[in-house]
């Protein structure tokens, strides 16, 4: 099984990982599961659907937490939050060269949404403590559920996002938008609208991802080291001067894109040639084809 | 509530809040100090354009007054559900206000927020969530969503979980709920200018909700979870 996509949680993490590195906090022998999901006659799940600990990295001691999207969607509730939080605010104590988040998730898990919601602001704050700690945090996004909701805040609050063609990346889901405002607004069952919309190719022509690969775990693997690399030289914590940055690129992007209605006019906007046939493309050419045109490189 | 009504009971000497399409901004004294509003009114949604002008405000007020305490102010409906903010990227534009607001705090800006009417899901988490404390007025309405459409989506009965938001924290509005969980420092009743002076003077950059909400009774799993992960050891649960 080489498929990123098609792996569980701690498939990734074991073919992420140099071979038997990892070691696992809060295991799911310790059968630490929600407090919340009984009383709805809701199945839990003995490790709350994330998986954390520690292992090795080509070598690089790092610290790594994999979301499993087939536990109620990935979702963040009280203890899952909790071990992302954990997690982090160790690595501030034991200073691995890396965080890294194989994030799959809708977002704030409903069966016990007050608690998911303070949850995830806790994980943004403290993964943005293990960035000013300087140890740098990096993203890998490529499951089948996507990383939407609060989590899809918390990816933008790292320091760099490997994603996927098949991996998305947003905030509202399809379904809650059509939901909201009618199928005129977003037809969630159109999948090349969906996907042209949040998916990979697209985040990374806008600059919201650093790097798009294939689905398969080497890649993401050589992907991930690349983006460790930056941070060997240089500050994982925010600065005001990057900041600053993003806000004139965000601030550009609206500008330039704000009347779009469809991404392809973005991607034409942007002068690409041919950008109807950018779907069609397996990611390395992919790349190597939009490599002029691509927005928010350093 | 109206902000200005709000502004008037918070700020005795004045204030130079000025709304511009349902983003506030601008400045007030309290006490001695000079304090930098930023915040949102009609219960709008938060879209790509007030997620990036808020973000901008406190960048402004980060570049040009070091250190000046900021109060974020929030009434939002949560974040705008729409095809063009998502291909726009919504989600980097309402991380980018978190950054924004995290780097204040490290710049040594002590920032506190106040829900005066709704606070729901992404319109909260990337600001009153973000701030050092976050306080609420007790007619104030914090949610993820409203029950019925809880129900739809856990597929879990509205009757089950309009009995079951009476006692558990976890589902039901309300700030006493947030406030139990830690997510809310507290709540205040009367005499808001004194209360805004003393949550000033209180402010604290480290996060404490695991450790409120635990002791609070609201998250009894949180905290445990938290120190056992950086213990290496069993979790101790209540």
């Amino acid at each position: 099984m080489n498929s990123y996509l098609e792996s569980t949680a701690r498939q990734r993490m074991q073919a992420m990982l140099d071979a038997a590195s990892f070691e696992e906090f809060i295991g799911s022998s310790e059968r630490i599961v929600s407090p919340h999901l009984a009383q709805l006659n809701a199945a839990v799940s003995f490790d709350d659907g994330v998986m954390i600990g520690r292992g090795k990295l080509d070598g690089h001691a790092i610290f790594c937490a994999a979301q499993e999207g087939a536990f109620m969607g990935g979702a963040v509730g009280e203890v899952h939050g909790a071990k992302l939080v954990g997690l982090l605010r160790r690595a501030v104590v034991e200073r691995p060269a890396a965080v890294l988040l194989l994030l799959e998730s809708g977002g704030v898990r409903l069966h016990e949404a007050n608690a998911g919601l303070i949850a995830v602001s806790e994980v943004m704050r403290a993964l943005l403590d293990a960035r000013a700690a300087g140890i740098p945090v990096i993203v890998a996004i490529g499951g089948s559920n996507g990383c939407f909701g609060g989590m899809g805040i918390v990816a933008r609050c790292a320091n760099a996002i490997i994603m996927s063609e098949e991996g998305r990346l947003a905030m509202s889901g399809p379904e809650v938008i059509e939901t909201a405002n009618g199928v005129e607004e977003f037809d969630s069952r159109d999948r090349a609208l969906v996907w042209r919309t949040s998916g990979g190719k697209h985040r990374y022509l806008l600059g919201d991802c650093q790097a798009l690969v294939a689905d398969d775990f080497d890649a993401f693997r050589a992907a991930i080291l690349d983006a460790m690399s930056v941070y060997e030289h240089q500050s994982s914590a925010l600065s005001l001067s990057a900041l600053e940055q993003e806000q004139a690129m965000l601030k550009t992007r609206l500008a330039r894109f704000g009347d779009a209605t469809d991404p392809l006019q973005i991607w034409e906007h942007m002068g690409i040639a041919d950008a109807r046939q950018l779907p069609m493309l397996e990611a390395e050419r992919f790349c190597a084809q939009v490599a002029p045109y691509r927005l928010g490189v350093a | 509530m109206e902000w200005q009504t709000l502004a008037t009971a918070l700020f005795p000497q004045g204030h130079g809040i000025t709304e511009d399409h349902d983003f506030l901004s601008g400045s007030a004294q309290v006490g001695t100090q000079t304090v930098a509003i930023i915040g949102t009114t009609g219960h709008t949604p938060i879209g790509v354009e007030i997620a990036l002008k808020q973000a901008e405000a406190v960048l402004h007020t980060v570049r040009t007054h070091p250190q000046r305490p900021i109060l974020i102010l929030v009434d939002t409906q949560g974040q705008r559900l729409r095809h063009r903010d998502e291909m726009l990227g919504i989600n980097s534009y309402m991380a980018h206000l978190g950054k924004c607001i995290d780097l204040a705090r490290r710049e040594g800006h002590k920032v506190i927020a106040l829900v005066y009417d709704q606070a729901l899901s992404g319109g909260f988490i990337t600001s009153g969530l973000m701030a050092d404390a976050c306080y609420a007025l007790p007619e104030a309405t914090i949610r993820v969503m409203g029950l019925p459409a809880m129900a739809r989506i856990t597929k879990v009965e509205l009757d089950l979980l309009v009995e079951l938001a009476k006692e558990n924290p976890v589902f039901a509005p309300g700030p006493e709920n947030y406030a139990r969980m830690g997510g809310v420092m507290a709540i205040w009743h009367e005499d808001l200018a004194q209360r805004l002076e003393q949550a000033l003077a209180e402010a604290d950059p480290v996060d404490h909700r695991s450790a409120d909400g635990y002791a609070r009774g609201g998250r009894k799993l949180a905290q445990p979870v938290i120190d056992a992960v950086l213990a290496g050891r069993h979790v101790l649960a209540a």
